[in-house]
């Protein structure tokens, strides 16, 4: 194949930028963002608390993820059943989820039934009540869940392979916790991680869709632009990352299982880190671009060893890891590993080459205008530029951004992140 | 969502169907195929599915080592699908890039290699692909209760087919599959987003009209009779989470009553979602079997689910049993609710919900072009795409009568099949 000029978008102002994105901090530190589609009459809500699971003791591992998911569970003035039938009734959603850093939120409606969502969401994250009776039926529910997941080979190699890479630091920890984390936790311990930690600064919300930036603004702030906790913490610190210094292989056993998971690689660059991008750009080469990349060609297409095997970046606020997951068969783990590390060999000792830089440069700017079609997506697309500060207009920068990404940034990240004598190997099955 | 829909078929017999949505420079273009594992008799079980993943293997102008960056190179995300009635192919493209796509499908309607070596790697990826599902408690057990459900009709096996036939099959059975069934009157083109239809169509006939039609391939039919007494089976596996499988025999997506057994659904297990792309569904947590099973602290979650087939399928309810509960106490408790809906005609008030609720998903699922260009042809085969235009007039004139009439016909213990997927415990994680 010849070279190929990376595409252009032919209509940049599809794109999110500063003018069409409204953006206003409340008084009380919350954010709001919005932006309009009046294509359909739906509106998305997303957004994020800073009460993660780095608030979390080692014994009650779990808490934060726990106390997001009763949040719902009754409040002040309504019950389960009262909070759900409203939403329900009008084919809204609300639902929350932990991460480490933040709680996060999404939720959707039409847009006439914007109030009744934003209500909700400030109900249950001012005066949730955690119930007795709802908190042990959710515990429960949330017991099966890890009862499921020690089951699932992928599931369970993934989480061996944080407990490799981040051995000593916060990210090593599941959210979910454990069954005897979650065994550990009382009602009031639910009560008292929301009272401390649940506050508007560090809040951010983005609105968007079928609704004017003003008058959401003035939805949101109606509902939660009085809102205060004094107490509320600063975020915890987080402790410097110590790299592996030698390869670490870690087994998980799940009796009766036809399939094993493979994860291998090491940590990666934080989100804002210069090296995100060439990074990101690396591993579409090295396991995405097209049927997964090299990985994809040397696992799936040339050996026929695995349905799934690709590599992945997960970069956030603090270290990121760099991973390769495959599924193969339980005789074929070894055969497999072999080959992923060759691919992480070629890949750091020589890089990529141009015309690979060329097809995943043009990927990743020909693919936002998908990316950012919906609602969600352009939700998901603001709230990335206000956690990493990546500015207003940074969807349109992007398009430069990744032609400035040369064969030796590339080249350098891979060397910096990925070494092949100081891996960690995960791998779960019979 | 719009209703200009221009539907036309070419002379070779391919039927075409376009709709203009200018709200993004965006174009989801989907071919269709009037085959499935439906058509597959004993012995070629899986061999549908196998087509399709030879699809991605190239052709004489497109070889796979070019096939597979072109599209990513564009910035657009393509992938297949094989159903029990249909197989399909999608590209969703920026807008002026969608022309490599529609080269590409015409390309391989007729042209594949099939490859002998290509056949033989990527026998041992779909054997893994199955052996990934086999991890599976609710493959598994789905595989076991669709096989008791159906004796004679060939839904009778999974999608991905049995593994004696995986091990088989040959490449020449694979090919005379293709050419048999990949044939323009045999397909159905759909495509949606930012185009001309009159341009649109006319490059659709250059690149199309010159493929010949074919003996138009009969559908395998063998009518399931009635079923005459409830069949119950269990399926034993690793784990510690006890499932329920309970599935109806129901009428096909084209019948009328399919309509009334979609309210049904929805008042029982919660809305499910219409569509394939975005838009997901909503949470279920005031239907009268969360309220029954959940709330009652029998079971932790469940859903149901009523499909769009050509041929009578199965409405089916998959429980996640409370870890202290036996799934006779979920059984029991189900029954009653059963009962109540069909003894006690339910209140207009419940059905006008589940019509919000249904005109709400639609609304989300409308955001998103892929999503709109799947209906267009997904309705036409099983139906028309009327079928689809329709939806939320037919959703509304269904009466409470009609939802007891459809619960008393179909929710009859000797129309039913009960799986049980009992956990063996675990191999203890280490």
């Amino acid at each position: 194949m010849s070279r190929h000029q990376p595409s252009t978008i032919s209509n940049l102002k599809s794109l999110p930028g500063s003018d069409d994105i409204t953006r206003f901090p409340l008084a009380n530190g919350i954010v709001f963002l919005s932006r309009t589609n009046f294509n359909s009459p739906s509106v998305v809500i997303s957004g994020y608390l800073q009460a993660g699971s780095l608030f979390d003791t080692d014994e009650k591992l779990g808490l934060a993820d726990f106390t997001a998911s009763a949040l719902m569970r009754g409040s002040s003035q309504r019950d389960f059943q009262q909070i759900y039938d409203a939403l329900e009734s009008c084919g809204a959603s609300l639902s929350f989820s932990a991460g480490s850093h933040t709680i996060g939120f999404s939720g959707r409606c039409l847009a006439e039934d914007l109030p009744l969502l934003l209500n909700t969401l400030a109900e249950v994250i001012r005066q949730p009540t955690f119930p007795g009776e709802q908190v042990e039926k959710l515990r429960a529910q949330l017991l099966t869940g890890l009862a499921i997941r020690a089951q699932d080979t992928a599931d369970m190699a993934a989480l061996t392979f944080d407990q490799i890479v981040f051995a000593n630091h916060p990210y090593s920890r599941p959210e979910d916790g454990f069954p005897e984390t979650i065994q550990a936790i009382c009602r009031d311990d639910l009560a008292e991680f929301h009272r401390r930690n649940y506050g508007p600064r560090g809040m951010v919300i983005a609105v968007v869709g079928a609704v004017e930036p003003q008058e959401a603004m003035q939805q949101v702030a109606r509902v939660l632009g009085d809102w205060e906790n004094p107490q509320q913490p600063e975020p915890p610190a987080l402790p410097l990352l110590t790299p592996l210094n030698e390869t670490l292989t870690r087994r998980v056993t799940i009796v009766g299982k036809s399939q094993s998971d493979i994860v291998l690689g090491g940590y990666g660059p934080a989100r804002r880190d210069p090296e995100y991008l060439p990074a990101s750009l690396g591993n579409s080469v090295l396991g995405q671009f097209g049927m997964m990349g090299r990985i994809g060609d040397a696992v799936r297409e040339k050996s026929g060893l695995a349905y799934y095997a690709y590599s992945s970046l997960s970069a956030g606020i603090g270290p990121g890891s760099w991973e390769v997951s495959a599924g193969v068969n339980p005789g074929n783990v070894t055969k497999a590993a072999d080959l992923i590390r060759a691919e992480i060999t070629r890949f750091i000792e020589n890089g990529v080459s141009a015309d690979e830089l060329a097809d995943s440069q043009a990927n990743f700017i020909g693919r936002l205008p998908l990316s950012l079609e919906s609602n969600a997506g352009v939700a998901n697309a603001l709230l990335n530029i206000e956690r990493f500060d990546l500015g207003l207009d940074y969807y349109r920068r992007f398009p430069d951004m990744v032609r400035a990404v040369s064969l030796e940034d590339v080249l350098q990240t891979a060397r910096k992140f990925f070494h092949p004598d100081q891996l960690a190997i995960a791998i779960a099955g019979p | 969502m719009s209703d200009s829909i221009t539907h036309t078929t070419l002379a070779n017999g391919l039927q075409v169907l376009l709709k203009e949505i200018h709200t993004a420079p965006i174009i989801s273009s989907w071919v269709w195929y009037r085959v499935g594992s439906r058509d597959e008799p004993s012995g070629r079980t899986g061999i549908s599915h196998w087509v399709e993943h030879m699809q991605f293997k190239g052709t004489p102008k497109f070889p796979a080592s070019i096939l597979d960056k072109a599209i990513s190179r564009e910035g657009g995300m393509w992938n297949a699908f094989t159903y029990m009635d249909w197989t399909t192919y999608f590209e969703t493209m920026p807008g002026d890039k969608i022309d490599l796509a529609l080269r590409l499908e015409a390309d391989r309607m007729v042209n594949s290699t099939f490859d002998p070596e290509e056949v033989a790697s990527e026998r041992t990826v779909i054997i893994s692909e199955r052996e990934g599902s086999e991890n599976e408690p609710l493959f598994l057990l789905g595989e076991a209760v669709q096989a008791a459900a159906f004796r004679v009709h060939p839904y009778h096996h999974e999608i991905i087919g049995d593994l004696a036939d995986l091990k088989t099959m040959s490449r020449d059975d694979l090919y005379q599959h293709y050419r048999s069934y990949y044939l323009p009157n045999n397909a159905v083109m759909s495509l949606a987003g930012d185009f001309d239809t009159g341009t649109m169509l006319k490059r659709i006939c250059q690149l199309f009209e010159p493929i010949l039609a074919g003996a138009t391939p009969p559908r395998l039919a063998r009518p399931e009779p009635p079923q005459s007494g409830e069949h119950r089976l269990s399926v034993e596996g690793p784990g510690d989470t006890t499932y329920l499988q309970l599935c109806y025999h129901t009428p096909s997506g084209c019948d009328p009553d399919f309509f009334p057994l979609t309210v049904l659904d929805s008042l029982l297990a919660g809305p499910s979602s219409l569509n394939m792309f975005g838009g997901g569904g909503i949470s279920n947590k005031t239907s009268r079997l969360y309220r029954a099973l959940v709330e009652k602290e029998l079971a932790v979650g469940f859903g149901g689910s009523a499909a769009t087939t050509i041929d009578p399928f199965l409405y089916t309810l998959t429980i996640t049993v409370h870890p202290q509960r036996q799934p006779e106490a979920v059984l029991s408790a189900f029954e009653d609710e059963i009962k109540r809906i069909q003894d006690e005609i339910v209140s207009a008030d419940e059905v006008a919900r589940a019509i919000k609720q249904a005109r709400a998903m639609f609304a989300y699922g409308s955001e998103n072009i892929t999503n709109q260009a799947f209906w267009l042809g997904h309705a036409e085969m099983f139906a028309t795409y009327d079928w689809f235009l329709d939806y939320l007039e037919k959703l509304a004139a269904i009466t409470p009568a009609d939802v007891q009439r459809v619960a008393q016909q179909i929710l009859q213990p000797q129309n039913r099949i009960i799986g049980t997927y009992i956990p063996t415990g675990n191999g203890e994680a280490q």
